[in-house]
């Protein structure tokens, strides 16, 4: 047996990568929309609060809802336009979200912030920038980036991890924000590091990026203060405890954040949008995003004004093959099933998968084997066949007590069964159950 | 581009994350270990003649009609395509003696099915090996057919057809580590010839059907507790290789014992169980009545899997024991 000594963390998968569909695609600019939909909650968070009102006339870049609340962040127009109407609309996390509707004038005028300069903002003002820009975490979970920049005042920070890992298959938005905006990338690490006061960063990047680890590494060449690593190709190598694990040998502890053990972690994009809100005062309204798959005419990678419509993408890769059978925003291991097209692109929009039947490589499921796969390969240590079984027969004391709330969901269990048990999906709705009994037990805790 | 459906969103699967799978299910699985014991099979045909393969092809046709009747008879689907009740039968026949009898293999296959397997639900519910309980229940059944040994095609020595456990045992002859190696020596069907075993077993390994854990535990096992008797007395005891290539001990290490329903789910339980046989498959080759005792070990060990399941939980991520 091979001994591979790169630096990972113990479990997970390797699925087959696929990226090599928009390896070589450079970013491209859609053109903007006649239309666009933008919700007003593109975070976790409180949603913001609209603060214009239809047939009001905006702007590009115009902030059309402030923040609610410390977790929150303000929503700026994408588009120059007019304000049609705000109600409910379709949402790429599956139910209906109110959204702002702007109609084009098509007059292209757009308002920036003011340029800062890159070497001697104040970590005040980057923080503030960043909250008025409406950054979000560019991951999948779109946590308000401010937030995380404002770590409370107990906790020493020493740490700041980027995340270039993008272990989902299909997707190479980072890849590219690497090749195209290297500087982008390590000026944005390096504002981070200002913000927070954290002399020391790094960039863990999976080992089948090899012409981004290089271009990185050269352009880190005389940065004493910033390590580039290359990880093992493996998923969930992008995991915030993985990665973690991966880079310092540092475990989070079970229902701790990385904040506990000194480490900040923010994704490629996030840096990139950090330093477009510093530099070039510009706010969060475009997203970068892999369209790929097989079902897909021709795989790009694409910046969309936010706002956009999921069928508005998809026609302008060329539309739909008919052995199409999934439509999928986000990555395939955790991104979310798609219905309806007419859903807008948001902030932490990273991809749009079609997917055929040969890809989704679905079939009966049978009877647990007990082949000890999902236990290997689990990169949380659980036992998921058992968690499952547990959640089915309704036993969820006995899940609680195998620590069922640990799981991150990140579905490596049900993609390795070779029964194909949905093992994830009981896992989740398991965990649902126990979550809601802790809370009926002691209702002084609060979610957190 | 008329022809490119712009709008299939009627057709959509709309199930929750992952939307991607492996390229392993079930059915692949029992077939390239049926695949993998092609090897064996041939070394069985050339050590021992072609009736062997109607041994093979008897056990087969009833482990699935067994199969087929009894679902049937429960009102159940019939999953006879799933390849496992095949590799039962296959498993079974190289397990027998060269020459065995076709009606007690019939039994054999019609137990092993029936009481190994479809008693405890079918597929994943089963405690204990079906292939082995098929043969305990042929060696407590019919003892003499079920120890009678042929001479191998190409025996230099066609004095005795013991097998080397036996000639071990009651002779306290040791065979010839070459001839054990290649297969050409006394013994089941299909356990002879270490050389196409390992092939198999390999193969099974490097496809990560076959979990390293286990054989290595049992490997390690043998060698650890074998050689201990060995150096206190290596003129009474046989050395720690004849151990690894006599009797089953291979062919129960690659394909019995890694049996994915009858063996622990846990890593750490994998080197518990894997230990746990070969320290039996000692205590019986060297203190028991019996030549052989991969057999018993690993039933034995079989029932043990709850229990070290449950024991050997993985550590929790972050967690500090």
């Amino acid at each position: 047996m091979i001994l591979n000594l790169k630096k990972t963390f113990k479990g997970g998968v390797h699925p087959k990568e696929w990226k090599e569909l928009t390896k070589n695609f450079s970013f491209e600019a859609m053109p903007k929309p006649k239309q666009v939909i933008i919700p007003i909650s593109q975070h976790i968070g409180i949603p913001a609060k609209p603060l214009v009102k239809k047939k009001d006339r905006v702007k590009a870049g115009e902030i059309i809802a402030e923040p609610e609340g410390f977790v929150s962040v303000p929503i700026h127009s994408s588009i120059s336009g007019i304000i049609k109407d705000i109600h409910k609309e379709p949402n790429v996390s599956g139910s209906p979200k109110d959204a702002i509707i702007i109609e084009s004038d098509f007059s292209d005028e757009i308002e920036m912030m003011e340029k800062l300069n890159f070497s001697s903002a104040t970590p005040d003002q980057i923080k503030e920038r960043v909250r008025l820009a409406g950054i979000v975490g560019q991951g999948g979970a779109a946590f308000p980036t401010f937030v995380k920049l404002t770590p409370p005042r107990d906790v020493k920070i020493e740490y700041v991890i980027l995340n270039g890992c993008e272990c989902e298959p299909y997707l190479t938005r980072d890849d590219h924000y690497m090749l195209e905006r290297t500087d982008a990338v390590i000026g944005g690490l390096k504002l981070i590091m200002r913000a927070l006061g954290v002399a020391k960063g790094a960039i863990g990047i999976e080992d089948n990026k090899k012409t981004s680890i290089d271009k990185i590494s050269e352009a880190c060449k005389n940065e004493q203060s910033v390590q580039v690593e290359s990880l093992k190709t493996k998923y969930p190598q992008g995991a915030e405890k993985m990665l973690v694990k991966a880079v310092l040998g540092r475990e989070i502890p079970p229902g701790k954040l990385p904040l506990d053990v000194g480490v900040v972690i923010q994704n490629i994009g996030t840096a990139v949008a950090v330093y477009d809100a510093v530099v070039n005062g510009e706010p969060q309204i475009t997203a970068a995003l892999t369209v790929s798959g097989g079902g897909i005419i021709s795989p790009k990678n694409l910046l969309v004004p936010i706002g956009t419509s999921i069928q508005e993408v998809l026609d302008y890769c060329g539309g739909v093959k008919d052995n199409a059978v999934k439509v999928i925003v986000g990555g395939p291991m955790m991104g979310v099933a798609q219905y309806d097209f007419k859903a807008p692109i948001m902030k932490a929009t990273s991809g749009i998968l079609v997917l055929t039947d040969k890809e989704v490589n679905d079939y009966p499921e049978t009877p647990c084997l007990k082949c000890g796969k999902c236990i290997e390969a689990c990169p949380l240590g659980l036992e998921p066949t058992k968690l499952a079984r547990y959640a089915q027969l309704e036993r969820f004391g006995d899940a609680e007590d195998a620590k069922i709330t640990v799981c991150m969901e990140c579905g490596t269990c049900t993609f390795t069964c070779p029964a194909n048990i949905p093992l994830v999906q009981w896992l989740r709705y398991g965990k649902q159950k126990v979550i809601k009994m802790q809370k009926q037990k002691h209702p002084e805790l609060t979610e957190c | 581009m008329a022809e490119v459906s712009t709008n299939p969103i009627y057709r959509l699967e709309l199930t929750s994350s992952p939307h991607i799978h492996s390229e392993w299910n079930t059915k692949q699985a029992m077939w390239l270990v049926a695949v993998s014991l092609i090897p064996a099979v041939i070394s069985a045909l050339l050590f021992f003649g072609i009736y062997q393969l109607m041994i093979i092809l008897v056990s087969i046709g009833f482990c699935i009609g067994t199969e087929a009747a009894i679902k049937a008879v429960r009102k159940r689907q019939i999953t006879i395509n799933d390849g496992s009740a095949l590799l039962t039968g296959l498993l079974l026949a190289l397990i027998l003696p060269p020459n065995f009898s076709l009606v007690f293999t019939a039994i054999g296959a019609v137990f092993a099915i029936g009481v190994g397997k479809e008693i405890f639900g079918g597929l994943g519910y089963n405690i204990f090996n079906p292939a082995l309980v098929g043969r305990a229940f042929l060696q407590a059944a019919f003892p003499v057919p079920m120890t009678t040994w042929l001479i191998p095609n190409y025996a230099v020595d066609s004095t005795s057809s013991a097998t080397p456990l036996a000639a071990y045992k009651f002779d306290n002859i040791f065979a010839d580590a070459s001839n054990m190696f290649l297969g050409n020596i006394g013994g089941s069907l299909g356990e002879t010839s270490a050389l196409a075993i390992l092939i198999g077993g390999i193969f099974l390994i490097a496809v990560k059907i076959v979990n390293w854990r286990v054989p290595a535990a049992m490997a390690a096992g043998v060698i650890v507790f074998g050689g201990i008797f060995w150096i206190i007395n290596p003129f009474k005891y046989p050395n720690p290789v004849f151990h690894l290539l006599a009797g089953g001990f291979l062919f129960g290490a690659l394909f019995m014992a890694t049996d994915w329903v009858t063996s622990p789910i846990t890593p750490k339980g994998m080197w518990i169980y894997g230990l746990g046989i070969s320290a039996m498959i000692i205590i019986v080759r060297l203190f028991g009545g019996l030549p052989e005792g991969v057999m018993y070990a690993i039933l034995f060990m079989n029932a043990c899997v709850p229990l070290i399941n449950k024991f050997t939980r993985p550590r929790i991520f972050g967690e500090v024991k």
